[in-house]
């Protein structure tokens, strides 16, 4: 087992310099280069070569290469034009959000999604089933951004059961403390359970919004999954071993179908966080994603270039630990 | 093993459990069983067809016939395991007098793993790949003989030393990609047997493994059926695995049961064209060199209803009028019972002689 | 369910295979057409499909209006903005532009991105997964390593980082798009060459001594073609929606005056409470048209996959 995790390791150091190197060019293919990017409309010649001179672009491109490596790996990415503050200090302020609303979509989708699909399967034809997979289908079409208005009106503008944007309301806890980040585990930890439930109430609509696409592909591959299994030999191996029907659902339907259920749900995690982008904007939630929205508009590109760099080492990261969990449950993948 | 050499069949010996009540009948009946299979917008198959036979304790009997004869499905209702949708099942299916056929998911679940069981066809795919052969093997005993996890795991490793699998402790823990092919179609046959059942179903067990393991398998089959007393019904295509094994074959062609003999006489001379083809088509050791084979002529598929006739007619060299006008009745000639117009003669008969057997 | 199958059971069933595969295209494709002809969800799909085309192509003559008229100047206010009504099908805009005719031109751009990054991600994609696929060895380790990397990061992060380089026009939305499409197309030519390279008929092929360049061409790429399609029709449904979310960002082209679905949807933001026919109508032509495409995919997928064919 430990040595399948190495292996797997190894397996993303190139991955993790392909992107460096992606990232890299990217940023010397901007119109004009880095310099008249950063400078914009009041760009010079003299200011460029300045410019040029103080980040060492006048450098040949390797040299600039292998710093631009040695302080990506010190996460040391500039700093935002826009703020002025270091992009990787940035990232660890609005981070604790995002994986706020990323956790509580992924938990709405995980959450419905493995019984709705399992429950399709097992009622294989009838209405529940073809309703999920109508659903799962028309769920993967709307747009998060879409999605996340129609929730916005419905429950906070028409019904105002629920607020519409914003992590916390400022005015009612305007003295709540946050020292993780994570604004409902503060609430808790500083005894301030009304804060908490606050914070998680605004949790609930970007969730959802956010949560929708994983849950449509979630139920959707959990029946799929299931549907495969349970017509397998084994299962027939089992039923004629006259095991109870709980047994046979638990350890030798579930156990087989939940493999490729992991996976995917794995896959979810970089679809969150991209996804974030748009919820956070549509629901004014102060994390990466808007940051970067922010930032895009702004043509803050060391901020761009750092962001979707951090971003994509966890997505590989968590695409890794999945990996992992899966030789878990999966014997023949630790073999291999 | 059996030598019936008459009517009455030699029969393994089975020794009557402590506890259950005298019973002197047959320990399975299955008796005109029939089962067809509907799908919405399609015309119903039907599989099974009045299907009849009977096992004793302890006897071995072989389903013999081509795929697609109904001898897996008619296995598959006996065990109650077809499936529940699109499948009408008719007729009786008794087990030690017990009607099987609408008796409730609970008791069929309480009668399947314990009183009879069942090895499927291809080992590769009929153990879970991510569950140990330890806990595939004990859940038997652990859902019908009440044992402990450790109780269990004692009498696992001895029912896996019993069908010949070296190292069994270090085995349990181990996962079925590990082992051979061989090696899990043993494990399956140490979890069918876990309980000691009555009966055992075994579906083309050694179809899908080498020509050198499938010996070994029967073997190891013959063996245990033998000690515990375990009634076999074995469904094979291959007559070579009936020879070896069974007390009385029922030969089944589309559907129906066309022979049925004890093993010497449908040996020694089958009396349905279609067993005679059987045989005839076996590569022999004994034949003269450069002698040809006769396979039997046409596919499975070169049927007509039964309604109509002799679903064999198609492919019968013995054919006669009356095969494609309306269908024969299965008959008792001699020592077999035999489903045809025009039955092969027996041995040193001539056909006028047979007429007047019959 | 392996008891249905042996009824079936005709010949061996491996044969029937090998014969099935080493077949062109026709008849494969005309039994997937008849398939598809008999599903509900292909035929909802088509239609949408159908309706989405061709409201792209005739917007000019169904829109009442012109994209940058403002028949309703000087009713609108920020705060009144009228909804639908008999004049104004989908009500005006923030502007007093007419909003079914922007809905109608809108099909336009979602039509031309979406066509345009796919032809511009299957080639490229297709080219890459038909070198990995042909040749195999190290020319698939370095296209798959680069494939694997490409997929790494989030496809609307890519798309963005993309876009944010080129700048914000048309064409480097649809640049963004295309590029994020090209590693899932070679990666799934790749997948199902190797899957068909290693199957009973190619071997045959091989074995009876036909040459490996006509084996690939003629035998091989024609039989992994049908994912690649599957994939086209999805990723038209991506495309579609991943555009929409670029210019939500104001990622897309530079005039204001064209509609665009994403950017009609991202300017409504301010009038949520007074104008929510302004987020409604936009919002469901990008689900509608992702939708037919989704379908369509979808249902194609099932009739093309022989794993299916009972």
């Amino acid at each position: 087992m430990l040595r399948f995790a190495v292996r797997r390791l190894m397996q993303l150091v190139p991955i993790l310099l392909g992107l460096s190197i992606l990232l890299f060019f990217w940023v010397r293919a901007l119109p004009g280069g880095p310099a008249v990017a950063l400078l914009g409309e009041r760009a010079t010649p003299e200011k460029i070569a300045q410019i040029n001179r103080l980040y060492g672009l006048d450098r040949p491109w390797y040299e600039q290469y292998l710093s631009f490596l040695e302080r990506a790996v010190q996460l040391n990415f500039g700093s935002s034009i826009r703020t002025q503050r270091p992009v990787t200090e940035e990232f660890l302020r609005l981070f604790p959000a995002t994986v706020e609303l990323s956790l509580a979509a992924g938990i709405f989708a995980v959450g419905l999604g493995i019984p709705l699909g399992y429950l399709a399967a097992r009622r294989h034809t009838t209405l529940l089933d073809n309703v999920s997979v109508t659903g799962s289908l028309i769920g993967v079409t709307v747009p998060v951004f879409f999605l996340g208005y129609l929730l916005r009106y419905a429950f906070a503008v028409k019904l105002g059961w629920l607020p519409a944007t914003g992590r916390q309301d400022s005015r009612e806890f305007l003295d709540a403390v946050h020292p993780t980040g994570f604004y409902v585990l503060d609430g808790i930890i500083t005894g301030n359970p009304a804060a908490a439930w606050d914070a998680a109430k605004h949790l609930i609509l970007p969730g959802i919004a956010l949560g929708t696409i994983p849950l449509a592909i979630i139920t959707r591959i959990t029946r799929a999954s299931v549907l495969d299994v349970v017509h397998e030999d084994y299962v027939r191996t089992a039923e004629a071993k006259g095991l109870l029907k709980r047994t046979i659902t638990r350890r030798h339907v579930l156990r087989n179908a939940m493999l490729p259920v992991i996976t995917v749900t794995g896959l979810q995690v970089g679809l969150l966080l991209s996804g974030a982008v748009l919820t956070e904007t549509v629901f004014a939630f102060d994390g990466v994603g808007r940051f970067l929205n922010l930032a895009i508009s702004n043509r803050d590109f060391s901020v761009i270039q750092g962001f979707i760099l951090i971003i994509a080492v966890i997505v590989v990261v968590v695409n890794l630990l999945v990996d992992i969990a899966y030789g878990l449950v999966d014997p023949r993948v630790r073999a291999r | 093993m059996g030598t019936g050499t008459s009517e009455e069949l030699d029969l393994g010996q089975a020794p009557g459990r402590p506890g259950r009540t005298a019973y002197d009948g047959p320990l399975l009946a299955v008796d005109d069983l029939s089962v067809t299979f509907t799908r919405r917008g399609r015309r119903d198959v039907r599989a099974v067809d009045g299907v009849s036979f009977a096992i004793r304790p302890g006897e071995t009997v072989g389903l013999v016939g081509e795929s697609g004869s109904g001898k897996s499905v008619t296995a598959l209702a006996v065990m109650g395991l077809l499936p529940g949708r699109g499948v009408r099942v008719g007729g009786s299916v008794r087990l030690e007098g017990e009607e099987l056929l609408g008796a409730s998911d609970d008791r069929l679940r309480d009668l399947r793993g314990r009183e009879m069981a069942m090895v499927f066809q291809d080992p590769m795919t009929s153990l879970n790949p991510v569950v140990s052969i330890g806990v595939q093997v004990t859940e038997v005993l652990r859902r019908h003989r009440d044992m402990t996890r450790e109780q269990a795991s004692v009498e696992a490793a001895s029912l896996l030393r019993r069908v010949g699998i070296p190292d069994p402790v270090r085995r349990l823990k181990d996962y079925p990609h590990q082992l051979s092919g061989g090696m899990r179609q043993r494990a399956l046959i140490a979890s069918a047997l876990a309980c000691r059942p009555r009966l055992l179903i075994c579906d083309e067990p050694t179809t899908a493994l080498d020509v050198t393991i499938q010996a070994q398998i029967l073997d190891l089959l013959r063996q245990l059926v033998r000690e515990s007393g375990t009634a076999l019904l074995m469904i094979t295509h291959d007559l070579g695995v009936v020879a070896g094994l069974c007390d009385t074959v029922h030969v089944m062609y589309s559907g129906r049961v066309v022979e049925s003999a004890p093993r010497r006489p449908l040996f020694g001379s089958p009396r349905h064209p279609y067993t005679g083809g059987l045989l005839a088509s076996i590569p022999r050791l004994d034949a003269p060199r450069g002698a040809p084979l006769h396979p039997i002529q046409g596919s499975p598929n070169d049927t007509i209803p039964w309604e109509t006739g002799c679903a064999f007619a198609p492919r019968c060299d013995h054919r006669v009028d009356a095969c494609t006008t309306s269908a024969p009745a299965l008959e008792v000639r001699g020592h077999a019972s035999v489903r045809c117009w025009n039955p092969l003669p027996p041995p040193g008969r001539t056909a006028a002689a047979q007429e007047e057997d019959a | 369910m392996t008891a249905p199958h042996e009824l079936g059971a005709a010949a061996d069933p491996r044969t029937a295979m090998v014969l099935a595969g080493a077949e062109e295209g026709g008849s494969l494709g005309r039994d997937a057409w008849r398939r598809l002809r008999r599903d509900p969800a292909a035929v909802v799909g088509f239609v949408l499909v159908v309706l989405f085309v061709a409201v792209a192509v005739l917007a000019p003559w169904l829109a009442p209006y012109g994209p940058t008229d403002t028949p309703g100047q000087g009713t609108v206010t920020p705060t009144n903005i009228p909804g639908p009504s008999a004049e104004h099908w989908m009500g005006l805009d923030n502007l007093g532009r007419d909003e079914l005719s922007r809905v109608l031109y809108g099909a336009r751009q979602s039509l031309i991105i979406g066509v345009v990054s796919l032809l511009l991600g299957a080639t490229v994609g297709i080219l890459l997964g038909l070198l990995a696929g042909a040749f195999g060895g190290w020319v698939d380790n370095i296209v798959m390593r680069v494939v694997d990397m490409m997929l790494a990061v989030p496809q609307l992060l890519f798309a963005i980082a993309v876009a944010a380089m080129l700048g914000q026009s048309l064409t480097s939305v649809m640049i963004a798009i295309g590029v994020t499409n090209v590693p899932v197309f070679a990666r799934i030519l790749r997948g199902s060459m190797l899957a068909q390279r290693g199957s009973d008929y190619a071997l045959a092929a091989t074995s009876l001594g036909v040459r490996r360049r006509f084996v690939v061409l003629r035998h091989v790429l024609p039989n992994s073609l049908s994912p690649v399609i599957v994939q086209g029709t999805l990723a038209l449904a991506t495309a579609i929606i991943d555009a929409a979310g670029l210019s939500f960002l104001g990622l897309s082209g530079s005039d204001p005056g064209v509609p665009e679905w994403g950017r009609m949807l991202s300017e409504t933001q301010r009038f949520l409470a007074s104008a929510f026919h302004l987020a409604v109508f936009p919002g469901l032509a990008i689900v509608f048209a992702a939708l037919g495409f989704t379908l369509l995919g979808e249902s194609l997928r099932e009739a093309l996959d022989p794993k299916y064919r009972r």
